[in-house]
This record gives structure tokens, C-alpha cells and sequence, in this order.
């Protein structure tokens, strides 16, 4: 007995799903899984950067006994040695560099006697050296006695200790930096102009120069008294701390900088600690070959570069689109172009780099040079700089931009380009008031990835004019304020650098972490900055639904 | 042949008070013959309808008289002559800018710019450099006014013309095309996407216009060409088969072509 045929078949496939779209299907789960492990890791090891951990006490067995060390759990791992052997084994924070030459140590489990948490442990960050941790021992007072933690004004004490000296660390910086850094360069301006005057070049008198530089000699002697003296009183006091062996560090008061207990304080003290450290780390220079400090110069760098460079490849890719589209004769010539100017964007970005250097800084930079500094003893812009930075990134990312323009001029319906022409507009007049406007949501989709583009990169900066460290920012409140000639720093160079050519390595990966989240994290906050400037456009040049 | 003749005898009665004047004209899309030997007037302050099935070449006519064809890649008017005004309008000293500045044009799709009900009908004022923000209101107020669209966005001025209806953008369209005051206005299907009672209100408008402006209309309706036109054109396969006033074309046709057309036997 045959079955009565259906009128509608159901298949196999209709039921269980075409396998391709299953494909697909798992191709973005793989996409997307991966992204959030990479933002999840960068993310909670960023933030772990921060969090201050308990101190603990280890007591480790020697081959003379056993020993005490104080410090942070960063890592626990199994390890196998030559002969195949598993070791259970805890990598330890311990600081102290003065003392023990490291600041990390690995500790096999089996040589751990005791752990214990004690409540009394100090956490001193320094200016030099990394951080100290121990007990409170003793500190100087001003007439050179010492107190012991006992004595009920011992926090004050420490506390108007660390104060006062963030005062005169300013008053410090003030006069180091700008009132010297002013007076030096004028005596060096003078030196010039005495030197060309002596050569015949200018006009002037050379006496009146030389009472000019006495005063100024006179003036720097008396500045540099100043530095000496707040040197001094910095580090006349001193704070003493015992490390859990018993050894005993000193620590000057020029180095002190904040003190912890971090064992002692509660959740929002820890919390209140991480703000500060997050605090610190977005506002200060780098310390200790950036393994230490902030990173305020090469966010500072990374933004300025990254908006310099948007305001050069803007214009100039949205003029050479519009050419493009709307003017030049489509043949193979245009098409060859096309061709060129997509390829371009597959070019190794290490070779814009090169090419940065060659025709940015030493032909454009060369005849800047020669032309308004012809007198300078060293290279104003014939070395690397953030000007010649932006540009070179500009022009790695101005296909980006073309191709977006290009894109969105031809995505513009014909039916409004006509009624600008039936208007009585000229094609210049359309373009400029009708279609440009429509397509403005397109360009900027196209700045917004050429920017993302361009904040990630690093190779290329590396040649004209990234540094390790750069502490005289590109734009300052020294005249001229602007110095597009001036080195900076990258946060993308600064990973590098941390990372792989730090001295100390492990001191620094937490720094890789945050300073990677940071990075991501201006990524981000400037391209939503972008895309909300697009959404406002959008809604107002919205095309037609009709 | 011979019915070529009437046409243009009747043609020359009133060839004083001729717009347009169409002249054995030949279009080609590159090698395609789209318009063949299409000679008729169009007079002043009427109405004329182009009608006739899709692809007769209709629309091609009408978007030569501003050269919008210019912007066609390979599209050309290959023989004869098209004055207006007296005026060969291909000749070298015709700036194409210009003339669209005095020969309008709305087309089949409502095509507002994305931008303010009052910046699309200051868009042509501004062109021709009326900066004056006093005088810009006037020209508006007057444009709108003129396409019966005052009154009902009087108070949004300043809102997105993507707002607007249909049949409300296909007004501000026209009142955008009267802002420049053009001599002629050249209508492709205004009404093609338009439901019946927007549609009655732009005819409405059309006859308004009449007063002041020639106008032409391209349609594919045939109440429509009926109800709004002075004359007809009928267009069959790039030849202009007939042409003459429109009561007489739709009551009493001389060819048998065009009988068939408007009676609904093709096209």
C-alpha cells in the first residue's frame, strides 16, 4: 500500500537547516568569541594592574634555615624542570630592589614553610627605585630626630612629610623646567646672534650682548641655588622601613611618594587606592624607564597626532574623491588610478614609514630647514616629529577615506543631483551644496575608520618620530605653544617598549596591559565621538525614504 | 506624409506666440535612434501633454528642451534644430546653467533635497545670489503660496522636507521649481507616484500655473492629459505621430495609431 502522496513535500534541509548557513553561522561565533576573550583578557588584566593586593609574609625555607619575604602573589603556575619533573610554583611581588636586586621571584611551593597576612605591612611607592614593602621603622623629623610608629603623630607626621614634599617636588619642576629651560635658551639665542654678528651677518653690538649674557649667567646661578636648595630640603628627612628579614631601607624624602596599608584598609580604601593609581597612571610622566608612572605624554601624543592626522586626510581625500567621481573623464586612465589608490591600502605600513622619512623629514624638513632655521645648530624639522607623523599616517590612511567618499558621492540618488541641475546649479554648486551634504554620513564613516586606523599604528611612527620619551608635550605653554617639530610619545610605541625592550620585563607587563586597555579604550572613545556626529548628520541630510 | 503637413500648417497660425519651437529633430543614445524627425510649436501659457506608450521617446524630448541629456553619456541631438524664444538652445553661446534657470523641470520621483522645507525653495533664489534674508522669505512665501502649499507648512519651515507626504514633496518640488521663475516648466510624470487625491490636487495646482507658465507634461494617463492639457502630442516609437488640440485629439483622432492608444487597444 503506497502512501497518498502530499501536496507539499517537506525535505531534509528545510527541516535540519542548509549546512552552509550553519557554516556561516559558526564563522562569526569564532569571530566574536575570540574578540571578547582578547577584550576580556585585555580588560581584566588592565584593571588587575590597578587593584592593590594584600601583602603577605613567606616564610621560605633556605639552604640555611628559613627565611622571611614580604610581598604579592602575581602568578601561580606548575613548571616542569630538565628531568621532567612538575614544580608547583608562586611568582612573588617582593619590591625591595635595594635589597635583593629583583624586583619578582619565583618560589616553589615546596620550599614555602608559612604564609601569613600581617596587618602592619607598609606599601611605599618611590620616585626611583620601584616600591618598597616592610614596617614602618622610624622618621626623621625636621630638627633630625626620629620618631617610631609608636608615637600617636607618627601619620600625621608621614602623612605632612609626603604632602609637603608634592609641593616642592612642583616648585622643583617650575623652576627646572621653565625658568631655567627659559633662561638657557635665551643665552643660547644670544650666542647666536653674537657668533653672526662677529661674522658680519647682522647688525648689532657685541658688548651690550655680552652685559646682556653676565646678567643672564648671573640670573641662572641664582635659579640653580634655588634647585640645589629645595634638593636639599627634600632630602634632608628621611623615612625608615624595616623589611620582614630585619635589613633596614631608607628611603628619602625626595623619592617618597605615597604610602599604603594595604592590608589594613577595606574594600572602598582599596578601591579609593585603585582611583588614585588609575589617577596617576592617566597623568603622570613615566618613571623608571616607563616600566613606572603614567602615561600622560603618549596619550597626549597619541590623541594630537591622531587628530592632526584626520584634519590633513580629511580634506584631501574627500577633494581627490570628488575629482575622481564627479570630474575626471572615467577611461582606463581613472581606472588604473582606482586600482592604485585601493592598493595602497595594502602596502606594508613599516614602508609609508620609509617613505615618511625620506620625503617628509629629510627632503620637506631639509628645505624648512634651510629656508627658516638656516642658523640652527641642530634639526628643527629635518627630524622626526609629530607633524611629519600625522602626515605620513595621513597619507597611509587617505585610501580609506577615498574609497569611503567615492562610495558615498555615488550612493547619492540621481534624481536630487538632477534637481540641483534643473535648478539652475552649476555641477559645482550641486556637488557643494546638495550632494556633498548627502553623502556626509559615508565620508565620515570613512574618517572614522581611517582614524582607527591610524591611532593602532605603530611601525611607521617609529621612523618619524615616536620615542621612548618624549617629556616636553607638542603643544605646551611655552611660546610658540604649538611644536609640530617636537618628538612625542605613541601609546602603541609605549607597548612595544614596554613590552620587549623594557630591562625589566615582568615589572612591566602589567603596564603592557593597561597601557593596551588605554589604547583601546581612545580607540573607541573617538570613533563613538565620530559615529555621533555621523548619527546627528544622518538624521538631518536623511535620504529619502520615498 | 501628408498629415506631417496639416500639422505644421496649423503650426504656422500661431508660430508668433511659440515657446518652443521643435524642428526636424533626431536624438541618439549613442547609436540608437531615440527621437525621429519630431517637428512641432509648443505656445505660450498653455498646456501641452506628451503622451504615448514607455520608451516612444517622450520623456527623451522633454529633458532635451533644459539639456538635461547633456549629463547622458553619449546622448545627443544628431539633426535639427529646437528655439526657444528664438533661441537655438545647443547653439555655443547657450550656457546649459542658464537655460535651466528659465526652463524649470519636476520630475516623476518627488526629489527634495535633504535639508529644510524653506532651504529646498530658497535652493534656486540662492543660486542666481539673493542673500538678502528679507527679500529669500518673500521668494519662499510666494513659491509656496503659488504651489498651494503654504498653508500647510507655513509653521515647519524650518523641519526636514522628508517629512513632508508624497504628494506634499511633489509640491514643494514645483514650488521649488517656480522660486526661480522660469518662462517654462517641463512636468516628467508628476504624478506617477501620487495616489488619486494628491494627484487632483497637483492638476489643480497645473491649471493654477497655467496663468503664468508654459508648461509641458509628460503622462501616462490619459484622463489626466485630458483634463489638464490645451494639446496633445501622441509619440509612438521616437515619431511624433500626432499633435493638436486636446479635445479634438481625444474625440477625433486622425490616426489610426492613436486611436488605438487612447481607446486602450495597446500600450
Amino acid at each position: 500500500m503506497a502512501k497518498p502522496p502530499k501536496a507539499f513535500a517537506t525535505t531534509g534541509r528545510s527541516r535540519k537547516g542548509e549546512p552552509l548557513v550553519w557554516l556561516t553561522a559558526l564563522g562569526l561565533t569564532l569571530g566574536v568569541l575570540m574578540t571578547l576573550w582578547l577584550l576580556g583578557l585585555v580588560v581584566y588584566k588592565g584593571c588587575q594592574t590597578f587593584w592593590p593586593d594584600r601583602l603577605q609574609v613567606f616564610e621560605v625555607k633556605t639552604d640555611s634555615g628559613t627565611e622571611k619575604v614580604a610581598g604579592y602573589e602575581v602568578l601561580d603556575r606548575d613548571r616542569r624542570d630538565g628531568d621532567g619533573n612538575l614544580h608547583h610554583e608562586v611568582q612573588l611581588f617582593r619590591g625591595n630592589v635595594e635589597l635583593y636586586g629583583e624586583k619578582f621571584v619565583f618560589l616553589d611551593s615546596s620550599s614555602i614553610v608559612s604564609r601569613e597576612q600581617a596587618d602592619d605591612l607598609l606599601l611605599v611607592e618611590r620616585l626611583a627605585g620601584g616600591n618598597v614593602i616592610g614596617r614602618a621603622k622610624a622618621i626623621e623629623l625636621a630638627d633630625g630626630s626620629r620618631m617610631g610608629p609608636e608615637d600617636p603623630s607618627f601619620e600625621d607626621e608621614l602623612e605632612a612629610l609626603i604632602e609637603v614634599n608634592e609641593d616642592r617636588r612642583d616648585e622643583l619642576r617650575d623652576v627646572e623646567k621653565f625658568q631655567i629651560g627659559k633662561n638657557s635658551k635665551r643665552i643660547k639665542e644670544l650666542e647666536l646672534k653674537k657668533r653672526l654678528i662677529a661674522d658680519g651677518k647682522v647688525g648689532g653690538s657685541i658688548p651690550e650682548i655680552d652685559a646682556e649674557l653676565e646678567k643672564l649667567q648671573a640670573e641662572y646661578e641664582e635659579l640653580f641655588a634655588e634647585k640645589v636648595k629645595i634638593e636639599e630640603l627634600m632630602k634632608a628627612r628621611h623615612l625608615y622601613i624595616e623589611a620582614v628579614d630585619g635589613r633596614e631601607i631608607v628611603i628619602s624624602g625626595e623619592s617618597l611618594l605615597h604610602v599604603l596599608r594595604p592590608n589594613e584598609v577595606g574594600f572602598f580604601g582599596r578601591l579609593g587606592e585603585m582611583l588614585r593609581r588609575i589617577w596617576n597612571f592617566l597623568t603622570m610622566d613615566p618613571r623608571e624607564a616607563n616600566t613606572e608612572g603614567g602615561v600622560y605624554p603618549a596619550i597626549f601624543g597619541t590623541v594630537i597626532m591622531t587628530i592632526v592626522m584626520s584634519l590633513f586626510v580629511t580634506p584631501f581625500g574627500v577633494i581627490a574623491a570628488i575629482y575622481l567621481r564627479e570630474y575626471a573623464k572615467q577611461g582606463p586612465f581613472v581606472r588604473a588610478v582606482r586600482i592604485s589608490v585601493n592598493n595602497l591600502a595594502g602596502v606594508p605600513s613599516i614602508v609609508f614609514g620609509v617613505f615618511g622619512l625620506a620625503f617628509f623629514i629629510y627632503f620637506v624638513g631639509g628645505v624648512v630647514d634651510g629656508v627658516f632655521f638656516p642658523n640652527a645648530e641642530e634639526p628643527v624639522y629635518k627630524s622626526g616629529g609629530i607633524l611629519w607623523a600625522s602626515l605620513t599616517l595621513a597619507l597611509l590612511t587617505v585610501p580609506v577615506v577615498i574609497v569611503a567618499t567615492e562610495e558615498a558621492l555615488a550612493a547619492v540618488p540621481r534624481g536630487v543631483r538632477e534637481a540641483a541641475l534643473a535648478c539652475g546649479a552649476s555641477k559645482w554648486q550641486a556637488i557643494q551644496r546638495v550632494v556633498l551634504p548627502a553623502s556626509l554620513p559615508g565620508i565620515l564613516t570613512g574618517v572614522i575608520l581611517a582614524m582607527a586606523r591610524g591611532a593602532g599604528e605603530v611601525a611607521p611612527l617609529m621612523l618619524v618620530g615616536v620615542v621612548k620619551s618624549a617629556p616636553d608635550l607638542p603643544i605646551d605653554v611655552t611660546a610658540p605653544f604649538i611644536h609640530p617639530e617636537r618628538q612625542f610619545m605613541h601609546l602603541g610605541f609605549h607597548i612595544y617598549d614596554l613590552g620587549f625592550q623594557s630591562p625589566d620585563s615582568e615589572a612591566a607587563k602589567p603596564m603592557v596591559f593597561a597601557t593596551t586597555l588605554l589604547l583601546i579604550t581612545i580607540v573607541v572613545v573617538m570613533n563613538l565621538a565620530a559615529i555621533i556626529i555621523r548619527n546627528r548628520l544622518r538624521k538631518k541630510y536623511a535620504t529619502s525614504s520615498f | 506624409m501628408h498629415e506631417m503637413v496639416t500639422t505644421a500648417d496649423r503650426i504656422d497660425e500661431r508660430v508668433s506666440q511659440a515657446a518652443v519651437e521643435v524642428r526636424d529633430v533626431d536624438f541618439c543614445y549613442g547609436s540608437s535612434l531615440a527621437l525621429e524627425d519630431i517637428s512641432f510649436d509648443i505656445p505660450s501659457s498653455q498646456i501641452v501633454a506628451f503622451i504615448g506608450p514607455s520608451g516612444c521617446g517622450k520623456s527623451t524630448l522633454l529633458r532635451c528642451f533644459n539639456r538635461m541629456n547633456d549629463l547622458v553619456p553619449g546622448a545627443r541631438v544628431t539633426r535639427g534644430t529646437i528655439h526657444i524664444d528664438g533661441v537655438e538652445i545647443h547653439s555655443p553661446e547657450v550656457d546649459p546653467v542658464e537655460l535651466r534657470r528659465r526652463i524649470g523641470m519636476v520630475f516623476q520621483k518627488s526629489n527634495p533635497f535633504p535639508r529644510s522645507i524653506y532651504e529646498n525653495v530658497a535652493y534656486g533664489p540662492r543660486l542666481t545670489g539673493v542673500k538678502d534674508k528679507g527679500e529669500l522669505d518673500g521668494i519662499v512665501e510666494s513659491a509656496l503660496r503659488g504651489s498651494a502649499l503654504w498653508d500647510e507648512v507655513k509653521d515647519r519651515l524650518e523641519e526636514s522636507a522628508f517629512g513632508l507626504s508624497g504628494g506634499q514633496q511633489q509640491r514643494l518640488c514645483i514650488a521649488r521649481t517656480i522660486a526661480v521663475k522660469p518662462e517654462i516648466v517641463l512636468m516628467d510624470e508628476p504624478c506617477s507616484a501620487l495616489d488619486p487625491v494628491a494627484t487632483a490636487k497637483v492638476e489643480e495646482l497645473i491649471l493654477e500655473l497655467k496663468k503664468n507658465y508654459t508648461i509641458v507634461i509628460v503622462t501616462h494617463n490619459m484622463q489626466q492629459a485630458r483634463r489638464v492639457s490645451d494639446q496633445t502630442a501622441f509619440f509612438y516609437l521616437g515619431k511624433l505621430i500626432e499633435y493638436g488640440e486636446t479635445s479634438r485629439i481625444f474625440s477625433n483622432p486622425e490616426r489610426v495609431e492613436t486611436e488605438d492608444y487612447i481607446t486602450g487597444r495597446f500600450g
